[in-house]
């Protein structure tokens, strides 16, 4: 960006756009403090599987209870990259599509219900307590409606990832400050005007959060979804070294899901800050 | 004298059972500026936002131009105490906002941000402007749709003094320049006086407290005016006679 530029021509005519200019170079440099800790932070997890490593070596800590991560890689490496990646895709395939359609319904019912308090208070009751169902007892409901196919799996991470972006549209809409409305009422907006142009922009820092919330429960479901007859997939990995008594099995598909679930939510991250590249809080790039 | 630009008449506005405002009148003529002044509580606020058309539980009309007009129209235009900029658009974007989604390349965005003195400024986003100069996009977004009218709801009071005053006079050359009438409510006597053809003092009263129109004066100083000037000062005197009248 050419900042310096820009002030330039202005500085004549107005001296507190100079200061801006100083402030928003002064947001830059206060980020580099903090690259040392972020990268210390990506590390502080491979020092804790060095030190379980050493800790199962010396046998402070018996292999039987927690494999040495070593193994537990070697357990991954032996199942060959195409078996692994088949593993990981279907996971992510059905993570991906659940999320999906989970947060697209979750968008259309919030912003309903965010914009009109008279559907709010007729479907929020049943919200909440579909809300509350716990995802391993839609396990049996869904095998019965759907049978044993990716539909199952799929709807029961829609499920998942629906509720908290659906809470985040509602509280969003429900939190724009007032007097932007009036903004928009002032300009004569229309109905459809004023939640394009300010009611869903104003509310995309709380849809954001509901979405990254979703995915993570996105994630999370998906290895209930997987307990119903899947040949494949993380969550039947899981499961097949807990009845194989596999730990080095079920420790190999814990780091997988803990790898996947912080990258899908890294890229989900970098795209929030992309998109609320106005927002002025200290809760963005700057913390 | 030709027909006034606007013209008020509320016999009564509630809220809840208390009474806000009570068989008020107002006129405005093209191109002038009128403040109304009056304690907090008076419901001057009210008034301008039943001008504004946000407010539309009264008994009474809005005429413009003789014409009567039911919530906001075209060609009123409105700056609020705060700036209230979208955050998430340019200046440009923000200034354009009356046309449009993203409407910032409009040839006349440049002019009114020239006038305000914020030529450069058109990619900033309001996070990177102080508060004066935010005020200062708010004017040129409430002047861009070429308002006959422009309301303004103590608009200089959130910024310092050497801003305001600034403001003021950006705000009248503005004014004068674009022939819009402007109706400007605020606590400060100084300013209004500073900036106005009339005054208004508005003051609560009657049984109900409800407030009404109690004094109007004309301000006939030559502009550009001192700040200093001896006649302001005993307009102002006048002003804070009228005021005490009702404090007492």
């Amino acid at each position: 960006m050419n900042r310096p530029a820009l002030r330039a021509n202005v500085v004549a005519s107005d001296e507190s756009l100079a200061l801006s200019g100083q402030l928003s170079s002064k947001e830059k440099t206060a980020s580099s403090p903090l690259q040392p800790w972020r990268i210390a932070g990506l590390l502080l997890p491979f020092a804790f599987l060095g030190l379980m490593e050493m800790l199962v070596r010396t046998h402070v800590v018996p292999e039987h209870l927690v494999p040495a991560p070593s193994s537990i890689v070697e357990t991954l490496w032996q199942l060959g990259g195409e078996r692994l990646a088949r593993h990981i895709g279907a996971s992510s395939l059905r993570v991906f599509a659940g999320f999906a359609i989970g947060a697209f319904i979750a968008i259309l019912f919030g912003a309903a219900m965010g914009l009109s308090r008279r559907l709010d208070a007729l479907l929020d009751p049943s919200f909440q307590a579909l809300r509350a169902i716990p995802s391993l007892a839609w396990v049996p409901v869904l095998l019965l409606w759907m049978g044993i196919d990716e539909a199952p799996k799929i709807t029961l991470i829609a499920i998942g990832a629906f509720f908290p972006v659906h809470l985040s549209v509602v509280a969003g809409i429900r939190g724009v400050d007032r007097k932007l409305i009036e903004l928009g009422e002032v300009n004569r907006l229309g109905q459809r005007a004023l939640f394009t142009r300010i009611l869903l922009p104003a509310s995309l820092p709380h849809i954001f959060t509901g979405l990254r919330t979703g995915l993570s429960l996105a994630w999370m479901f998906m290895v209930a979804a997987e307990l119903i007859a899947a040949t494949r997939g993380l969550g039947y990995l899981l499961s097949d070294g807990r009845e194989t008594g596999r730990p080095d099995l079920v420790f190999g598909a814990i780091l997988l899901l803990a790898s996947l679930g912080k990258l899908s939510d890294s890229v989900l991250k970098a795209i929030e800050t992309r998109v609320l590249s106005w927002r002025d809080t200290n809760t963005g790039d700057r913390r | 004298m030709s027909a006034p630009l606007l013209d008020l008449r509320v016999s009564d506005k509630h809220y809840d059972s208390r009474t806000i405002l009570e068989r008020l009148t107002l006129s405005i003529r093209r191109g002038e500026i009128v403040s109304l002044v009056g304690p907090s509580g008076c419901g001057k606020s009210t008034l301008l936002r039943i001008l504004a058309g946000l407010d539309r539980e009264f008994n009474g009309e809005i005429l413009i131009d003789g014409k009567r007009q039911q919530g906001p129209s075209s060609r009123i235009g409105v700056i609020f105490q705060e700036p209230r900029l979208l955050p998430w658009l340019s200046v440009a974007d923000n200034v354009a906002f009356p046309a449009g989604p993203r409407r910032g390349r409009d040839p006349r965005v440049g002019s009114l941000l020239a006038e305000v003195g914020l030529a450069g400024a058109r990619a900033y986003l309001p996070k990177q402007l102080s508060g004066g100069m935010a005020q200062r996009v708010a004017i040129a977004r409430g002047l861009f749709s070429e308002p006959d009218l422009l309301l303004l709801d103590e608009p200089f009071s959130a910024v310092d003094a050497m801003t305001r005053m600034r403001l003021q006079d950006l705000l009248l050359s503005l004014v004068r320049s674009h022939g819009t009438a402007a109706l400007l409510v605020t606590h400060d006597l100084d300013e209004a006086l500073y900036l106005s053809d009339r005054v208004l003092l508005m003051t609560p009263s009657g049984k109900t407290g409800s407030g009404r129109i109690v004094r109007e004066i004309e301000v006939s100083v030559e502009r550009p005016r001192d700040r200093r000037d001896l006649l302001l000062a005993s307009l102002r005197g006048e002003l804070l006679e009228g005021l005490g009248a009702v404090a007492a």
